[in-house]
């Protein structure tokens, strides 16, 4: 015990490096963190002034739950109108691109649906508005005479075809490459012996899927939908260009008198809003902010769980 | 020997054993027979007078004859299997639909509108036809320009923190989780919270191009972070084990074996990131603005970028509006050719510059 | 150069499960000890402890005393960095930078530290080293091509070149033959016995016939039972291990009852 090695360097110099990179990567991520925090910390500050605001301060006239509470039933309506086309959709497409599109095809396949994720959306709104709406107009008008007397198709049809089920086909257009991606990745992780295994028992390929490879992939696409649906809580640009809202609620989704949706509104109100106008926008900004990160949060937990089950396998 | 998943009770026939295995199947090419039949309904029907959209119901509504076909000869589970089949397929084409109506709307109203001028001018003085995007041009490039300046150290550090200090930490996979939700942050909180952050300190009514930089980081930290993740961790450990046996500190080993071996992946990630948020409109409304001019100066009021450019134009034609509509279409085709190039670049950097030679 | 590790009372964790448990062992200098055994015995395990290169793994820690000449590596003022530079390790799989030519790969150690030095100064290290590593003549005029357009057998020496172009006094050999064919082995062994008379080398190997071939000095390890650490069990010149062993299980194994 009484050896005392003699030092060939003393090592505080040797390893000033070490510490600094190691202080600066590890910097970086608590700087992520605080500024995730700070945007739920920014947006309660000025977003207070406009939740506490005299109605007659603010543009709307309203206070703050009346005001919001229409947005965030046009937001949410909107969402789920894209998730309800476009996951069946997406499953579809993933399953197409991963078991029944020859193998080499599926990845450049895969480029194709990824560049539906590039395209901008002020170019989707731009879509919608100059060709899907001019597409779904007649259908709509066919839907209030045909199905009128179900209350979602009471009409009367927007001749314009700007209607809140529009925007819910450009949402699930531009939902669709990220629920697919996810989608096709967890087919793709499906345990070839699982599959091989129903193969052998003599099954379809379409049995296949069911037996095989949905059982292990139902919590994928659950957390697939549910990133989705974030997406399409928060989209802005399309809904805003493409919606012909009055603010109004109703589930009548082919009317000329829609919802609108809390971005959209802080999208075409923001320009001209001034005083507590603005407090209240970026207060309804803020429970958009707490839907999404809600929706992600639960939609990251699973599949975070799910990853520690399959790393068994 | 039940070797069939679902055996229909009752109906296995007496048959050879050569007839079982054989089976009643439909004739090698009827899937292709009914396709070209379906499409060859359809071409007739577009030439007869009705619209592409009714003309690709009829298709595919001809389509649906295989698996009824199917049904007649095979029996029903191979029925239920052709019918997947061409929901499936129908699924992706009818995802396909759109991207190419897209692509074919923004082109054929855009390209008209492209000239040197569109290019180099700006919208000052401009009162129905002429003007450009210049402004909006450089708008664009130098907000986009510094977010990727703001974004990529710290998401590449956050990276090297996640892979090379923090690994398997519990500190380390809260933050990758919370990265991860942050990749859902909508565009426009986003913008709200570089607004509500510029109010504190430049007052009510802030715009600035800094601050639309500072907002589109938000929304492009994370997709740093976790693309530059997946390279990094796609470094063999075997060669930093060979460095450190150098005697090479670790923090060298990170910059001049880590880095450079992971680099092709982190400049395509790096791309793709930008060629996210380059298109992104909702935090720019609110934070940079729009204007007619030109402004450099990312620290000192509005800034036109191409895709506010675009929605304001579209919003606000003024009149007439065919001049500013026109303008609109022009800025959507130009921004959807940036981020093609950016997303065709990258896929190049990876192919290319990607570590030759492995075994 | 050269100097002989004494190896007392060591015991390796991993967290808190014991990996190796208790070894006492003198390495000589100038001569080539082979650790033999069969998997996951911890011979491994005890070479990486060696350079401290376990510790690249989180929670891996050591008790006891590994002194060269006379240094505790595991002293308090020791600086891993340096301790690896001192004694250099040769990998299972061979594994040049991918980035760098073969002429890099050889000088990586000092480049990697941004050691200033004149093209000629490097220019003979590379050279010297490559000729010490037997692989000379098959590159010189390709110094410039990437270290992964070898053979896996030339990649193998051109690592050994890198490891001793920093002037080592021990060399650790991981396995370094597994992922190679009979003849580049061959090469390899070669360079062994004409390395040995300037280094310390401590080889491990799976291959009983490399040992015997290629050792001074012999130690065996084996797990003393399932879920419990690995041990050494005997040591000694290599002769009297593969003619007559004192312990019976390293009997057993070199004449390949188990392992």
């Amino acid at each position: 015990m009484t050896t005392t090695p003699t030092p060939r360097r003393p090592r505080g110099v040797r390893r000033a490096g070490d510490q600094v990179f190691r202080g600066l990567s590890t910097g970086a991520s608590l700087l992520i963190l605080l500024v995730l925090a700070g945007v739920a910390v920014f947006l309660t500050v000025e977003g207070i002034p406009g939740i506490t605001a005299d109605p007659q301060d603010v543009k709307s006239g309203e206070s703050f739950l009346p005001f919001v509470a229409p947005l965030v039933f046009g937001t949410l309506l909107s969402a789920l109108l894209a998730l309800i086309i476009s996951l069946p959709l997406s499953v579809g497409v993933a399953l197409f691109i991963s078991h029944y599109a020859p193998r080499r095809l599926g990845a450049a396949l895969g480029y194709v649906i990824d560049l539906l994720a590039a395209v901008p959306s002020v170019v989707y709104g731009a879509w919608g508005i100059a060709v899907l709406a001019g597409w779904l107009a007649p259908a709509y008008a066919w839907l209030e005479t045909h199905l009128g007397f179900i209350p979602l198709f009471a009409g009367p049809a927007s001749a314009t075809g700007r209607t809140i089920m529009t925007v819910g086909v450009v949402l699930a257009l531009m939902i669709l490459p990220i629920m697919t991606a996810i989608c096709r990745e967890i087919f793709l992780q499906t345990p070839r012996l699982h599959q091989e295994a129903a193969l052998a028992l003599g099954a379809t390929r379409w049995e296949v899927a069911r037996m095989a490879i949905f059982p292990y992939a139902r919590s994928g696409i659950v957390s697939a939908a549910m990133l989705g649906l974030g997406r399409a809580l928060g989209e802005t640009m399309a809904v805003a260009m493409v919606l012909s809202a009055s603010g109004v609620v109703t589930f009548n989704l082919i009317s000329s008198t829609n919802p609108s949706t809390i971005a959209a509104n802080i999208a075409l109100s923001f320009g001209e809003a001034s005083g507590l106008t603005v407090n209240a926008l970026i207060a309804s900004g803020l429970v958009l902010f707490v839907i999404t990160f809600v929706v992600n949060f639960t939609a990251r937990a699973i599949v975070d769980r799910r990853k520690d089950f399959s790393g068994a396998n | 020997m039940s070797t069939v998943v679902t055996p229909e009770p009752g109906t296995r026939p007496e048959t050879s054993l050569a007839d079982q295995l054989r089976g009643r199947s439909l004739p090698a090419g009827a899937a292709r027979v009914v396709v070209g039949v379906a499409l060859a309904t359809a071409v007739l029907a577009y030439v007869v007078g009705a619209s592409p959209v009714q003309a690709v119901l009829l298709a595919w509504v001809v389509t649906l004859a295989l698996p009824v076909w199917s049904y007649a000869v095979e029996g029903r589970r191979k029925a239920v299997d052709r019918l997947v089949t061409v929901l499936v397929s129908s699924a992706f084409v009818l995802a396909l639909f759109p991207l190419a109506s897209i692509l074919w709307t923004v082109i054929s109203k855009g390209a008209p509108v492209l000239s040197a001028e569109f290019f180099t001018y700006s919208m000052r003085n401009v009162v129905g036809e002429g003007g450009g995007i210049y402004h909006a041009l450089i708008g664009t490039l130098l907000i986009t320009g510094a977010a990727t300046v703001i974004s990529v150290p710290i998401g590449l550090l956050t990276a090297i923190y996640l892979v090379e200090y923090g690994a398997g930490g519990r500190m380390a996979r809260w933050i990758r989780f919370l990265v991860d939700v942050m990749t859902g942050i909508p565009s426009i909180v986003a913008g709200l919270f570089a607004y509500a952050l510029f109010v504190l300190f430049f007052g009510e009514g802030v715009r600035m191009g800094i601050g639309g930089s500072v907002a589109l980081s938000v929304l492009m930290v994370p997709v740093v972070v976790r693309s530059c993740e997946e390279m990094l961790k796609l470094v063999p450990n075997e060669l930093r084990e060979a460095s450190y046996a150098l005697g090479v500190p670790k923090w060298r080993t990170i910059t001049k074996v880590v880095l450079p071996t992971s680099l092709a992946g982190i400049v395509t990630g790096i791309t793709l990131a930008i060629a996210r948020v380059i298109g992104e409109t909702a935090p720019l409304l609110i934070i940079a603005g729009m204007t007619d001019s030109v402004n450099f100066n990312l620290f000192d009021g509005r800034m036109a970028t191409l895709p506010v450019f675009a929605y304001t134009s579209i919003r606000n034609p003024g009149v007439p509006p065919e001049f500013a509509l026109e303008r609109a279409w022009g800025a959507a085709l130009v921004l959807l050719i940036i981020v093609m190039l950016l997303n065709l670049a990258a896929r190049l950097v990876s192919y290319f510059f990607s570590p030759k030679g492995e075994r | 150069m050269a100097k002989s590790i004494d190896v007392s009372d060591l015991n390796i964790y991993y967290g808190d499960f014991l990996a190796v448990e208790d070894v006492t062992i003198d390495i000589p200098a100038r001569s080539v000890t082979a650790f033999i055994g069969p998997s996951g015995c911890g011979k491994s395990t005890f070479l990486r402890s060696l350079n401290r290169m376990h510790e690249v793994i989180p929670n891996a820690r050591v008790e006891g005393k590994v002194l060269i000449d006379g240094q505790d590596l595991y002293g308090d003022e020791m600086d891993p960095v340096n301790v690896r530079r001192t004694i250099g390790m040769v990998f299972q799989r061979p594994n040049p930078f991918p980035t760098m030519s073969i002429y890099d790969n050889v000088i990586a150690g000092q480049k990697l530290n941004s050691k200033r030095m004149k093209k000629a100064d490097s220019d003979a290290i590379v050279e010297r080293s490559l000729r010490r590593a037997g692989l000379w003549a098959e590159v010189k005029d390709r110094l410039n091509r990437p270290g992964s357009s070898l053979s896996g057998g030339q990649q193998q020496r051109l690592c050994i070149a890198r490891a001793i172009s920093v002037e080592p006094e021990v060399l650790l050999m991981d396995e370094p033959c597994s992922a190679l064919d009979p003849i580049s082995t061959s090469a390899i062994e070669d360079l062994i016995h004409e390395l040995k008379s300037e280094y310390t080398i401590v080889i491990v190997t799976h291959n009983m016939q490399q040992a015997a071939r290629v050792s001074d000095d012999t130690a065996f390890f084996n797990l003393s039972g399932v879920g419990k650490p690995g041990r050494l069990v005997e040591t000694g010149r290599t002769e009297k291990i593969f003619s007559n062993p004192e312990d019976p299980a390293t009997e057993a194994y070199i004449q390949g009852r188990f392992g």
